[in-house]
């Protein structure tokens, strides 16, 4: 239905996409995956004609009989939304904040002419309806929803003409894993019973391997292996797919470490943040954190697991002594932990947060970035450039890379720049926010083998907080999962997983999209 | 790649301050050099853009009232960053404390009286002279800067780096000036063009109603004032000074925008 034939583009003369072939059936669901970078997206703005600008194109796009690299502005705006719909990672910021998600779901119809007036709003009900949002007003604004509802929205406008090609960019990256399952089934659902082709773009392929007929794995802007999926996942035929399933399912070599004493307790901890201000009256207190108590063992690594909102990133901050608490206590080695602890206790428990981008002052050399928490000494040791040097090289970096800003260094390597600098005060704890969240799979191996590598031989231990259950089950010890501010189910990782007790925590695993069904079943063919 | 708004801009704006510089070492004829003879001369070899009613030189005059406009406009910027700037970094990083709230409010009293009529009640009051006219001008940019550091400095404090600059335990005057400082420095400089484009207007406004710069230091507002009588005998009178100010606030504004397009993060981002 829609194929792309030898599609290459440049931009700038620099080539982005290479010979890329792909063939859509109605009703198929395709998989594109790949790295950050690899150009799955730039393949996705190709097949709706809107590439960026000094992009050329060669090769060919069909859609049924036209050919969208030589169709004109006029008509590809007409064919996009009615053809072409695509949804896009970020539901925060793909709707109009200031109009209700009813005129949304309706514009697309009016612009193509579809529909005026009431019976748009009508057909615009009734695709807010297929999308499993029923229960809410077309008047509703977007910040009254969720993220997986917004996304929703995002779909019922894009499906709004039945459009015969959906483009779904990254659809679930930056929704909760139970809400990941529900927008994929939508998405697969919807797929099947009106006959639409569907373009899944992810970096994900546990995703892929759950929702795909076909799947194409690209590299540097080429396809370096697509088929069915199950002969994909079974065969690999290419390395690189090898590569990127090995990465995904890495598991990171762990030497049994001799726990002993808690060194971290947090006992019956609780964080209240005041309630919104509304005019001259506060709304009701929320207890973003209520009563949670767990020890982190000396040598220990604790997963600390739950979906976004739950508290796990006010508890973190609590942690590291940067938010008062309201009750219970935080006791770092017999200390209490406080926002005024003393500098030589603070040494003693660092962080590596998620984003590799905003976690350093851009105008900063690296050496002076992870020096920074020398400043916690009673005065910086007259061989800092050599412990930095040290810690550089402990995270496999050059200590050449001293002199770099940290815009020369790729994620990967800037994830490592935030674990020296955590290193540098040889801290007990270390406290590891999402710490490789926002990696690629492979380079995620890397990070999740230095950081197992770094705990056995400095003796430290992690506070892994995540929300992806496949990391915390490879890289912890015990695990702690956290709902609504309470802990509501803990215990030793390999047993939460398999056997969960909890409601929520059954869930969550039942969600969490996984890789292993595929795997076992190449292991009876092989 | 150099925007071009930058280049338009810095060209007349480096004219200024070179034809100002230079004023210091040498004019063609010495300001307070009145000769009655040599009256409203036209343009020529010896007086290259004529002579005003006194016989007093147009090209001098406008060399050092070049001085006069700059050097009003840059104390009073330099007034403005100076109070302004550290007050908007402590609103910033108090941020809600009662502190903030004080400042801002102070903030949004300044700026609800008209600047230019305050600032002639503030020379009126105390004397017209270049040193009033400088704080006059000067106070109404300490709101201005203020709020600029404020806002810029308040989406940094949610940064990663700023949390792990507080893990390593540095105090919030210090991460301030470490990390918020030099991270809204483009902001307040191209803030900062813009503040001094207004400077050179209202000092040529006060001067213009006799509360700025006062005889015999020559000033673009007064040469201004002076012309009007003779607006239709001797045009070029005002119409010098006039596109002088002109081509200087047109030139600090197009500087502006070029250094904003230079220094923008989120452009510099698309571009590396």
């Amino acid at each position: 239905m829609i194929r792309a034939t030898n599609l290459s583009v440049a931009i700038h003369g620099t080539p982005i996409l290479q010979n890329v072939s792909l063939d859509i059936a109605a009703g198929q669901i395709v998989g594109l995956v790949g790295e950050s970078g690899s150009g799955k997206s730039m393949t996705a703005l190709a097949m709706m004609g809107l590439l960026p600008d000094g992009a050329v194109a060669k090769g060919a796009i069909q859609l049924f009989e036209e050919d969208l690299l030589q169709t004109d502005e006029r008509r590809l705006c007409a064919m996009r939304g009615q053809e072409i719909g695509m949804i896009f990672q970020e539901p925060m910021t793909a709707l109009n904040p200031v109009q209700t998600i009813g005129d949304q779901v309706s514009e697309t119809l009016t612009v193509h002419g579809a529909a005026n007036g009431d019976a748009a709003r009508k057909i615009a009900r009734d695709r807010l309806d297929r999308v499993g949002l029923g229960h809410i007003g077309m008047a509703a604004f977007p910040h009254e929803l969720s993220g997986g509802q917004r996304q929703r929205v995002c779909i019922a406008a894009a499906i709004a003409l039945r459009p015969k090609l959906l483009i779904a960019d990254e659809p679930t990256t930056a929704l909760d894993v139970t809400t990941q399952a529900q927008i994929l089934d939508l998405l697969r659902e919807l797929s099947r019973s009106e006959d639409m082709a569907l373009l899944l773009i992810t970096h994900d392929l546990a995703v892929v391997a759950g929702m795909a007929d076909h799947v194409a794995v690209m590299r540097n802007g080429e396809i370096v292996e697509q088929g069915a999926t199950s002969t994909v996942m079974r065969d690999r035929a290419h390395p690189y797919t090898r590569a990127l399933f090995a990465a995904s399912a890495h598991q990171p070599e762990q030497t049994d470490m001799p726990v002993s004493d808690a060194i971290l307790e947090v006992r019956n901890v609780v964080r209240i943040y005041p309630g919104r201000r509304n005019g001259l009256q506060r709304g009701s207190p929320l207890r973003a954190v209520d009563g949670v108590s767990f020890a982190l063992k000396k040598g220990e690594s604790l997963g600390l697991v739950g979906e976004s909102g739950c508290g796990k990133s006010t508890l973190t901050r609590a942690i590291l002594g940067l938010d008062p608490i309201q009750g219970g206590s935080i006791v770092l080695s017999g200390n209490p932990v406080t926002p005024h602890m003393p500098r030589r206790q603070r040494a003693a428990i660092q962080v590596v947060f998620q984003d590799p981008y905003g976690s350093f002052n851009p105008r900063w050399r690296v050496a002076r970035i992870v020096a920074e928490p020398f400043h916690l000494l009673p005065r910086r040791p007259p061989d800092w450039r050599d412990q930095v040097a040290d810690a550089l090289s402990a995270v496999q970096l050059a200590p050449g890379d001293m002199k770099k800003y940290p815009h020369e260094f790729s994620g990967g390597q800037r994830q490592r720049i935030a674990i020296a600098r955590a290193l540098i005060t040889k801290p007990d704890v270390l406290v590891l926010d999402e710490a490789v969240s926002a990696l690629d799979v492979r380079i995620r191996a890397q990070v999740l083998d230095l950081l197992a590598d770094l705990r056995a031989r400095l003796g430290l231990s992690y506070l892994f907080i995540s929300h992806d259950l496949t990391v915390v089950r490879a890289i912890t010890d015990r695990v702690l999962v956290m709902q609504s501010g309470r802990i509501v189910e803990r215990g030793e990782t390999p047993e939460v997983f398999d056997a969960p007790n909890h409601p929520y925590t059954q869930a969550l695993i039942a969600a969490a999209p996984r890789l292993d069904d595929v795997e076992n079943a190449g292991d009876i063919d092989a | 790649m150099i925007p071009r708004a930058l280049v338009f801009g810095a060209v007349p704006t480096l004219f200024f301050i070179a034809a100002a510089g230079l004023s210091f070492l040498w004019v063609p004829h010495d300001v307070t050099d009145l000769s009655i003879a040599d009256r409203l001369q036209p343009m020529s070899a010896e007086y290259l853009l004529g002579t005003d009613q006194f016989g007093r030189d147009i090209l001098s005059m406008l060399m050092v009232g070049a001085r006069t406009s700059i050097a009003v406009a840059l104390v009073a910027v330099g007034i403005g960053i100076g109070l302004g700037v550290p007050l908007g970094l402590a609103a910033a990083a108090l941020r809600g404390s009662l502190l903030d709230e004080i400042i801002m409010r102070a903030n949004d009293l300044v700026f609800a009286f008209p600047s230019l009529v305050i600032a002639i009640l503030i020379t009126a009051v105390f004397g017209p002279s270049a040193v009033n006219a400088i704080l006059a001008i000067g106070i109404f940019n300490i709101p201005v800067f203020a709020r600029v550091a404020r806002g810029g400095a308040m989406s940094l404090w949610t940064l990663d780096y700023v949390l792990a600059a507080r893990t390593a335990g540095k105090g919030r005057s210090r991460i301030s000036i470490e990390h918020i400082l030099p991270n809204i420095a483009n902001l307040l400089v191209v803030q900062a063009t813009i503040q001094f484009s207004l400077g050179i207007l209202a000092e040529a406004a006060l001067s213009y109603v006799g509360l700025g710069a006062q005889p015999p230091t020559p000033s673009w507002g007064r040469m201004l004032a002076e012309a009007q009588t003779m607006i239709y005998t001797h045009p070029m009178l005002a119409i010098l000074p006039g596109l002088a100010i002109v081509l200087m606030v047109l030139g600090l504004n197009l500087l502006g925008d070029g250094l904003r397009d230079l220094l923008d993060p989120r452009l510099r981002r698309v571009r590396s």
